[in-house]
């Protein structure tokens, strides 16, 4: 089993801290996992992206070029790498802040309407965690028990009362993939 | 061996020399190696170790000069443009014959060039970009694991040597994260080194460390010592990885390239090419045994990298015309796809290789 994932977004959207949880989460199930940033020279604002291989084998290339699944946070995400999916893969994007559909149909387009999620939970912040969630729901690639645990681990502990946020984030991001 | 870690490269290089006894870092920030500065002043203070932010590149290699001098197990790390600065530096350390670790994060160049990856500081690595006839041992990690071993690898060259190592990686290697185990158990003790300048207490007469020769003829004859222990570096350092020995076409890349090729051999199989890889671990001394272990069989060579052809010319010293030789590089900080070198192999498959 192999997932290529893109994530993509504008520097602060979560895009980078996204990846590493999931890729921490895959490390801790015991699977073969790189995680590569790359990023513009500012730190916010700009687009960053993040790529993240979860495979059952050693990581050949970190590099993903035809990502099995990406999950693009904002319109110039979508314009850049909607086309890099590979046929039969999986495109989540965020529609609160995209305002265009995607026009690939070869690939399962999912809409999450993440800020608007995240907001009602409480914080706009956990966008990124919506879409992550959506992705867990739909390809099963790590277990939602494992990026708790990876939570607990990468968040500093006088920051730990973010967890149940984060949680519920996940999960209404899976309740959406589930309600299909 | 330990639980596992998530960390980038630059972070595990870091922990690396820790827990191989470096109690000395000096460094200058710049991107993309700024997570090893930034892990060593957070780390050695724990430790008990010294970091120092430095004034420059040149003052942070002349405080390795220093420690390693007196004793000290030292590095300093810095990328492409900051490598440059510490050239006389190295020449030093060699003409002296102090050991230090010195880590090159390798980015876009010439000039201030790109902060992403490349590989184009290799002919300034394996040839010296400073004056001199000397050697450094260079070491290409593929992997944040390999990152991990070949940085203890390093500091234990380093002494047996009385020589600076050094370790080339590229931005990616520097940010990449991939999980990684640390070795358990206490740092290796050091070996002892009776020519150190610790102080005259217990010795007669004090240590002395100098590079100047004033006398052409014992100037030569330090020169020839250099030389013959260069001689035993080549005779016994040489390390590399060999993938699919039965193989017709074979890859050569090292560090992030090499992760690349590693998929384009297995795309390449899947499409029915019998494609393999030499992968040199050690950059200087070269790995020629690799290419006399296969050459014969082989029909030709790729060698793919970050850089416009450096390795390229280690590989046709290799070879020794008995193949063709062809080359595929990306330049600035840009990465080759596997889809790319896969289109170029097939070129050379077809008899269309190109320059050769």
């Amino acid at each position: 089993m192999l997932h290529e994932v893109l994530m993509a977004g504008f520097g602060g959207q979560g895009v980078m801290a996204m990846g590493s949880l999931l890729a921490y989460a895959a490390m801790l199930e015991g699977r073969h996992v790189s995680w590569l940033p790359s990023y513009g020279p500012e730190m916010r604002g700009g687009t960053a992206n993040c790529h993240v291989v979860i495979s059952d084998e050693p990581v050949a290339c970190p590099l993903v070029t035809e990502p099995t699944a990406a999950i693009v946070l904002n319109r110039p995400s979508l314009d850049r790498f909607e086309n890099s999916v590979r046929p039969g893969g999986i495109l989540i994007y965020n529609s609160s802040l995209i305002d265009r559909a995607p026009t690939r149909t070869d690939v399962r387009v999912v809409a999450v309407p993440a800020n608007r999620i995240a907001e009602e939970l409480g914080s706009a912040r956990v966008a990124n965690m919506v879409c992550l969630g959506t992705f867990l729901a739909l390809t099963g690639a790590v277990s939602a028990s494992s990026v708790s645990q990876s939570l607990r681990k990468a968040l500093p502990v006088h920051r730990h009362d973010l967890i149940p946020l984060n949680e519920a984030a996940l999960e209404r991001g899976a309740q959406l993939a589930r309600a299909g | 061996m330990a639980e596992l870690s998530l960390m980038k490269g630059n972070e595990a290089i870091a922990e690396a020399a820790i827990r191989a006894g470096c109690r000395f870092y000096a460094g200058y920030p710049i991107t993309p190696q700024n997570e090893l500065c930034e892990y060593m002043a957070r780390r050695m203070p724990e430790v008990g170790g010294t970091f120092i932010q430095s004034e420059s590149e040149v003052a942070a290699i002349n405080m390795v000069y220093g420690a390693g001098a007196a004793g000290a197990r030292a590095m300093t790390s810095s990328s492409s443009p900051g490598i440059s600065l510490k050239q006389e530096g190295i020449s030093y350390l060699c003409g002296s014959e102090v050991p230090g670790v010195i880590v090159n994060m390798v980015r876009g160049g010439p000039g201030l060039g790109s902060i992403q990856p490349a590989q184009s500081d290799y002919f300034q690595a394996t040839r010296g970009g400073g004056h001199g006839d000397y050697r450094t041992i260079v070491l290409g990690p593929g992997s944040i694991q390999e990152a991990v071993e070949l940085t203890m690898l390093a500091f234990e060259l380093a002494d047996r040597y009385r020589n600076p190592v050094v370790i080339l990686g590229d931005g990616m290697m520097g940010q990449m994260m991939e999980p990684v185990q640390f070795p358990d158990g206490p740092p290796p003790q050091p070996p002892a080194k009776p020519w150190a300048t610790t102080g005259t207490r217990g010795r007669g007469s004090p240590n002395i460390i100098n590079s100047l020769y004033i006398e052409a003829e014992r100037c030569e004859r330090h020169n020839q010592r250099l030389q013959e222990k260069y001689r035993r570096m080549e005779e016994n350092e040489p390390r590399y990885e060999l993938v699919n020995p039965e193989a017709e076409y074979f890859l050569v890349a090292y560090g992030t390239s090499s992760r690349i090729c590693r998929a384009v051999v297995g795309r390449a199989s899947r499409d029915g090419l019998r494609v393999g890889m030499i992968r040199p671990i050690t950059l200087w001394p070269f790995p020629r045994a690799a290419f006399d272990r296969v050459v014969e069989r082989a029909r030709a060579f790729l060698t793919v990298e970050m850089s416009a052809g450096q390795m390229v010319e280690d590989v046709r010293l290799a070879v020794e015309g008995r193949r063709p030789v062809h080359f595929y590089g990306r330049t600035g900080g840009v990465v080759p796809t596997p889809q790319e070198v896969l289109a170029r192999l097939k070129l050379v498959v077809e008899g269309r290789g190109g320059e050769s």
